[in-house]
């Protein structure tokens, strides 16, 4: 089993940050994973992205062709990742920041006004956090146990961080229910 | 055992740390950068010394300095910044000097990109500076490979008293997964009366690759000749995959290595008996990999980032026995596993075995 997510915003949003959430929430539950940053100039400015491939095998190649599931923050991301997500699969979309006319019919598209939602919990860059828990009952090789697990370990001295992030994704999983 | 998460460049910084490295050299060069960086940070912990040499020539040859102590020693850059290095590792490598360079390329010619890219096959398999002399090479495909390797890199340096080259790219330098951070077993213990460390009570010693009598010239050129095709002989490494039974093989390395993995097990899922053959070791080549297959198989595609470096070394190894195609992407694209196996079966309009 795997599941092959890409993550994208503006540089900024927290996109490298969501996608070390996940990987280390992988590393707690010993799968095979990938962190994969787009590097380079790109990362000054510009759409940023990273994508994260979670495996319970071996994992070959290591190119998202297709993704099982996409979050994209912003409205430049979402028109230039929304085409990569494979056709049964999950795309969840920051509405604060992407009005969509029209949306894939073949995905299920998440709709979710996370930075305002992230405004409300005091916090306008925890977005990134809020569509992770939209996300989440998507995802199937990590539970929030791991996810929590994992943000200990990346909050590290900032506990208080962790406490606010956790909320955060919380939200985002009750805005799905 | 430990498991750690950490970029590609900087399992390379840890196994150098963990290998009995003592010092670096180098200068920055992106997508490079992170060994300088986790060697920086991490190395004067444990008693290393990391210096920020004025340019890359600069720091080829304190790598030359220290290799002539005996200290195991390390220099990483990317490939304009290999170039420039060039001139040092021909030198090292006549005076027979183990050292560990990483190359982690760059896509070329010039300053080029820095996508993931193989432009410098042919600089790091044929010595790469003047003279007549060559590098052993390894070409890992994921991060625990960056990390045996470079260990494995120190311990043929020393064996053989050459520099090797350990030949990756900037996707898997940047590229995190877990590694099992292995304790390394006791490296042999190699002859070291060569060092010069200070000659008192001793004979003196020379390191120097000058000699304009061509008689000691020829002379140390059959020494070095001999060396070559004993590391020949004994270090050739390749992995296998889906070979036994195999029609068709794909040949690749590093990053297209293991892409070419998933192309392989889609095939197979097609009834298409396709196998790989990756090397790991560029040079020497794994000539002996193709042995059992030359006089069996239909014909051969090797991926390459480039415009088709390998694919020489992949037909004299066939000795031209069957067709030998190219499936290339430059400029620091990456081929997906379904366009390598749509350009194998357009070429051999390969179907699975009639039942």
């Amino acid at each position: 089993m795997m599941d092959k997510v890409i993550l994208a915003g503006f540089g900024g949003q927290g996109v490298m940050f969501l996608g070390k959430v996940l990987a280390y929430a992988g590393m707690g539950s010993d799968l095979e994973l990938c962190w994969i940053p787009s590097y380079g100039p790109e990362m000054r400015g510009g759409t940023a992205n990273c994508s994260v491939i979670l495996s319970d095998e071996e994992i070959n190649s290591p190119v998202i062709d297709l993704a099982d599931a996409a979050i994209v923050l912003n409205k430049p991301a979402y028109d230039k990742f929304s085409t990569r997500v494979r056709p049964g699969g999950v795309l969840v979309v920051n509405s604060s920041l992407a009005k969509l006319d029209k949306v894939r019919e073949d995905i299920t598209v998440i709709e979710i006004p996370a930075t305002e939602m992230a405004n409300e919990l005091g916090n306008n860059s925890i977005a990134n956090m809020v569509c992770l828990g939209a996300l989440m009952p998507s995802l199937r090789l990590v539970d929030m146990s791991r996810i929590e697990k994992a943000m200990t370990k990346l909050a590290g001295k900032k506990p208080e961080l962790m406490q606010v992030n956790i909320a955060a994704i919380n939200k985002g999983i009750e805005y799905t229910k | 055992m430990e498991k750690v998460l950490l970029k590609g460049n900087e399992i390379i910084g840890e196994a150098a740390i963990r290998s009995g490295c003592k010092v670096f050299f180098g200068y920055p060069i992106t997508p490079s950068t992170e060994v300088i960086e986790y060697l920086s940070k991490h190395f004067p912990k444990v008693g290393g010394t990391v210096v920020q040499a004025e340019d890359e020539i600069g720091a080829i040859n304190m790598c030359y300095g220290a290799a002539c102590t005996g200290t195991r020693v390390m220099t990483a850059s990317s490939s304009p910044g290999v170039s420039l290095k060039q001139e040092g590792i021909s030198y090292s490598a006549a005076v027979g000097l183990p050292m560990v360079i990483v190359n982690v390329n760059r896509c070329g010619p010039g300053l080029g990109g820095l996508g993931p890219a193989q432009s410098d096959y042919f600089q790091s398999t044929r010595g790469g500076g003047h003279g007549d002399y060559r590098t052993i090479v390894l070409a890992p495909s994921k991060a625990q490979e960056l990390y045996d390797y470079t260990m494995l890199a120190f311990d043929l340096a020393d064996k053989y008293r050459n520099p090797v080259i350990l030949h990756t790219d900037g996707f898997l330098g940047q590229t995190m997964e877990p590694v099992v951070v292995k304790e390394r077993p006791e490296a042999q213990i190699e002859d070291r009366d060569w060092v010069v460390d200070g000659a008192r009570g001793r004979k003196k010693r020379v390191l120097a690759s000058y000699s304009l009598t061509n008689e000691v010239g020829e002379a140390n050129n059959l020494k070095w000749e001999a060396k070559y095709k004993d590391i020949q002989e004994k270090e050739q490494m390749w992995e296998e995959f889906h070979t036994e039974d195999a029609e068709y093989l794909l040949v690749s390395y590093g990053t297209t290595g293991r892409i070419c993995k998933s192309t392989v097990l889609n095939a197979r899922k097609k009834g298409i008996k396709l196998g790989l053959i990756r090397p790991i070791t560029l040079w020497p080549f794994p000539e002996k990999a193709f042995i059992p297959y030359k006089d069996k198989i239909k014909g051969i595609v090797t991926v390459e980032l480039n415009t088709g470096q390998m694919i020489e070394d992949v037909k004299l190894s066939v000795e031209c026995k069957m067709p030998v195609h190219l499936y290339r992407r430059q400029g620091g694209m990456l081929p997906t596993e379904h366009e390598i196996l749509a350009y194998f079966e357009n070429t051999f309009k390969a179907t699975a075995e009639e039942v």
